[in-house]
């Protein structure tokens, strides 16, 4: 499972042989421990000339909620300080030309941004009504992020904030979203556009432990990346629920162990299994506020081989039941305080994957029912979000063949495969409090996967 | 369920034997590991390794991380002499706060109930608020012993104070002494074993091999159906890859059992009916149960599925009377029932162990004849009938199999959600008879009823989604 490139490259001899030969040089990612600040740096706000919008992140950044451990900048000053992140505010930008003053500014710091450092740009969503100068320089921010994403080496990403309908800077998802992608938690996040919606989301009263207090349901929580979401939330303060079938019980009970959860041995294809959950959750841990969706299986057949149980089996694992169980929730008054829905939809599901027709009709359908689960959710400040990871070191992977494996690793932005634990920490970000403006919407955990961006 | 046993009566029935203080020990769950076949999956498995899994499968069931139990007693019948506190490392090594108290028990086959029995009495008394009880038994890793003339040679040559000593002490070892003495299940008074002697009671009463067979190929099929319609997914955790008992075959049939030839009681002078099929396999596993005060189950937002209302033990001198090894129960059950003011007619679920298939028809046999009942067990007439149909209804042992101190744990969590279910669905109190023999001629008896909160509040083992029906109507508990 480990990736003996990566580390084979960023060491000694390699290092230098891999350079010499131009050889990819996947940086090392800089991910989550206990005490780690969230910036390996300090932090550049940058914007439009004068622009108040970018003095107000700076500041959003500074205040109590932002977490007083960084070291937040306006001007960059000529010192030769390593740049944590670069943070571009472009949100006030109404015309194609504003984007030069702040883009050649980043231009300036970027070779002396630190190795896992952050380049993030808030931006406000193109919409057909707005006058064309506005779309045309709004948009032109989604260009501008993706390309930079493909250009920033040793671990460093780039990733954008978009403002839509009515949130503004002010909404508590803007500076959670922001932390997220300075922080650790989004080392495999690279190259990707968040979407905040509306003002709904609180900041916690600790951004260590966001999930305080809330009672979460993991499926498929057994092994792999569905046990290290478990772990991730637990770690962020949730009571956990792991739920897997009962084939499964050895390892989910050695899973509900480790992180003083309970286990829940169940089929979630039984007609009853959203009411099970719910029952377990409410009289076990008195309440359900996050339920996580990652159970699910691949059956590959080219189509013009398929056959019926292996069509209906993904169909039914992957999103039927997934479709049944949120019926379940959004009838049950118990999920009505804040509720989040996370749904594990992959890569695949958005750019097809030869074999896979039947789990990329699975999995598109998770990204188009948390679209329209969304809205449902939105009358108890809950939401429905999806999560599509790209190539992951799990056990499913690591069964790939060596060469299709090594090509596989090294076709994204960070040159490498993530791990399941960047998943679990995209999923347990849009699971918190903070994240109640983001709904409907798809995070890919996928180094900016070259398929489907 | 496989099989809807008939409904209970329909006249409420009040709970039997209220505790006088109203302590209550009730049961929050179970769970065991699959039952492996000897030589199977649990080969390289021993009993602290299971009994640890089946800990641990209740501590993730009910979030029992680092939680300070109030005592878990279980035990092994064949057991190394190094696992003197099986139960207690056992614990240590679970997720269990080490600070939990535990001690071994051993009854043979009996020792799991016999466990429940007696945590529950401590619960009742007030001596603790929470327990866990059970058992686990191997035949893959049972301990072998060398012969009592090497053992004896080597205690004198461990005293031994000079070489020459020591060598004297081996002097007298015979090459017969080497050969390592396996272990025995048959009875040390009487040299046979527990088939041979189920056999003679087997043709005492008269039990024919249809009737054996039938009853084994009901276990079968009702402990698949079970498996299937997910009645064990909260009661069994899987263990080094094995999901269900592996002795489980859905398919057994009366006709394929008919094909399998006599194994015990074949120097009797009746045919011998006793075959592989209908007596129960050698077995490895683990089983083990939580019982708590209710007040303790309450403050931890756990379930209640029923509560233990009585236990009673009987044995038989099989030795020098002419009452048979296994048919102790067959004495316990009236005292139990009488102690209670029931009648057969008052369970609606028996769960009697399936130690042989005859054992079992023996014992029903037994309880329907009036001049038995009268000269063996002192009763006015016959004890009753046992209406067939709430009788083992999820399997038992033939099908499960019987890893000897583990096959109480199995039959009081089964029997707990058992009753748990039925109340649900009726709104009504649903109780459970639990009887099992064992060796030495003893046998235990037990009654379990349900006990849903009267409040109706979470943690009641039915749907939240559904308003707990009320349990007794007369609300006097």
């Amino acid at each position: 499972m480990s990736d003996t490139y990566v580390s084979l490259v960023n060491g000694g001899l390699g290092r230098s042989v891999a350079t010499k030969l131009g050889l990819p040089r996947p940086g090392v990612l800089r991910r989550h421990t206990p005490d780690a600040p969230l910036a390996p740096g300090p932090v550049l706000v940058l914007g439009t000339p004068a622009s108040t919008e970018a003095d107000a992140v700076a500041q959003l950044l500074l205040s109590a909620d932002g977490g007083s451990d960084l070291d937040v900048r306006r001007a960059a000053a000529g010192d030769a300080t390593r740049w944590g992140a670069v943070v571009v505010v472009l949100s006030d930008v109404v015309h194609p030309s504003d984007l030069a003053a702040p883009m050649l500014e980043l231009s300036g710091v970027l070779r002396s941004l630190a190795p896992g450092g952050r380049v993030v740009t808030i931006s406000r969503a193109a919409a057909a009504s707005d006058s064309p100068a506005v779309a045309a320089a709004r948009q032109g921010v989604d260009g501008i992020l993706r390309s930079l994403a493909k250009e920033l080496r040793a671990g460093s990403t780039a990733n954008g904030i978009v403002l839509s309908d009515g949130a503004d800077l002010g909404a508590p998802s803007v500076l959670a979203a922001l932390r997220f992608f300075l922080s650790p938690r989004s080392a495999f996040v690279d190259g990707q556009l968040l979407t905040v919606s509306s003002t709904a989301g609180t900041a916690p009263a600790s951004w260590d432990r966001p999930l305080d207090g809330r009672v979460a349901v993991v499926t498929g929580a057994a092994r792999g990346i569905g046990a290290a979401i478990a772990r991730t939330l637990a770690r962020d303060g949730a009571r956990v629920v792991v739920v897997d079938v009962p084939a499964a019980g050895e390892s989910l009970a050695a899973v509900a162990n480790e992180i003083r959860g309970t286990a829940l041995q169940l089929d979630i294809t039984a007609a009853d299994a959203g009411a099970t959950i719910i029952d377990h959750a409410v009289s076990r841990h008195g309440g359900l506020d996050v339920v996580v969706h990652n159970a699910g299986i691949t059956r590959d057949k080219l189509l013009a081989n398929m056959t019926p149980a292996l069509w209906e089996s993904v169909l039914a694992v992957n999103i039927s039941a997934q479709l049944a169980i949120n019926e379940a929730l959004l009838a049950s008054p118990a999920f009505t305080h804040a509720p989040r829905i996370v749904s594990l939809a992959s890569t695949s599901g958005i750019a097809g994957n030869r074999g896979q027709t039947n789990y990329a009709a699975s999995k598109g359908g998770v990204i188009g029912m948390v679209r329209a689960t969304g809205p449902l959710l939105a009358d108890v400040d809950g939401t429905a979000n999806a999560v599509a990871p790209g190539f992951i070191e799990t056990e499913m992977t690591s069964r790939i063949p060596f060469a299709t494996r090594e090509v596989a690793r090294r076709l994204n932005s960070l040159q490498q495969a993530g791990l399941p634990v960047d998943v679990a920490e995209a999923v347990a970000f849009l699971a918190s409090p903070a994240a109640g403006g983001i709904n409907g919407t798809v995070l890919r955990v996928c180094g900016q996967n070259l398929v489907g961006a | 369920m496989p099989r809807s046993p008939q409904t209970p009566t329909t006249t409420p029935r009040p709970p039997a034997s209220p505790t006088p203080d109203g302590r209550e020990a009730v049961i929050v769950g179970g769970n065991r590991i699959p039952f492996a076949r000897a030589g199977g999956a649990y080969a390289d498995a021993s009993n602290q390794d299971m009994l640890t899994a089946a800990l641990d499968g209740l501590v993730a069931r009910f979030g029992l991380q680092d939680a300070r139990i109030g005592e878990v007693v279980a035990g092994s019948v064949l057991k190394h002499s190094r696992d003197f506190n099986l139960v207690r490392e056992s614990v240590l090594g679970s997720a269990l706060s080490p600070q939990t108290p535990a001690y071994d028990l051993q009854q043979a086959c009996a020792t799991g109930l016999e466990a429940v029995i007696g945590v529950s009495n401590k619960i009742r008394l007030g001596q603790i608020d929470s327990a866990i009880a059970g058992g686990a038994d191997t035949i893959s890793d049972a301990p072998i012993a060398v012969s009592e003339g090497l053992r004896h040679a080597l205690l004198k040559a461990s005293h031994a104070k000079s070489l020459g000593a020591r060598m004297k002490a081996f002097a007298s070892l015979r090459p017969a002494d080497l050969a390592p003495a396996t272990p025995r299940t048959d009875e040390p008074r009487t040299g046979l074993s527990m088939g041979e002697h189920q056999a003679i009671t087997t043709a005492t009463w008269g039990i024919s091999r249809e009737d054996q067979d039938a009853l084994a190929a009901a276990s079968h099929q009702h402990l698949a159906a079970a498996y299937d319609a997910g009645f064990f997914d909260d009661l069994v955790t899987p263990y080094l890859g094995l999901v269900r008992d592996a002795n489980l075959r859905p398919d057994s049939s009366v006709e394929k059992l008919a094909k399998l030839p006599p194994v015990f009681g074949t120097s009797l002078t009746v045919p011998a009916t006793m075959t592989a099929g209908n007596s129960t396999p050698l077995t490895d596993g683990a089983s083990v149960v939580l019982v708590a005060s209710r007040d303790w189950a309450q403050a931890h937002d756990l379930p209640v599925l029923a509560r233990v209302v009585d236990g009673e033990t009987a044995a038989v001198d099989f030795v020098h009377g002419h009452e048979g090894l296994l048919m102790a129960p067959v004495h316990a059950v009236p005292r139990l029932l009488a102690r209670n003011s029931l009648t057969l007619d008052d369970f609606d679920f028996f769960e009697i162990h399936e130690a042989f298939a005859a054992t079992v028809l023996s014992t029903l046999a037994a309880w329907e004849d009036a001049e038995y009942c009268r000269t063996e067990l002192g009763l006015d007439g016959p004890l009753g009938t046992v209406d067939r149909s709430r009788l083992n209804v999820v399997g038992s042992s033939l099908a499960a199999g019987h890893p000897f101190a583990a096959t109480g744990g199995r039959i009081v969590a089964t029997a707990a959600k058992l009753v748990a279910t039925r109340a649900a669905e009726t709104g009504q109190v649903a109780r459970a008879l639990i009887s099992i023999c064992a060796a030495g001629g003893l046998g235990v008896a037990a009654i379990i009823e349900s006990a849903a909160d009267p409040s109706g509040q979470p943690g009641s083992g039915a749907s939240a989604d559904e308003a707990a029906p009320a349990t007794g109507s007369d609300g006097a508990w």
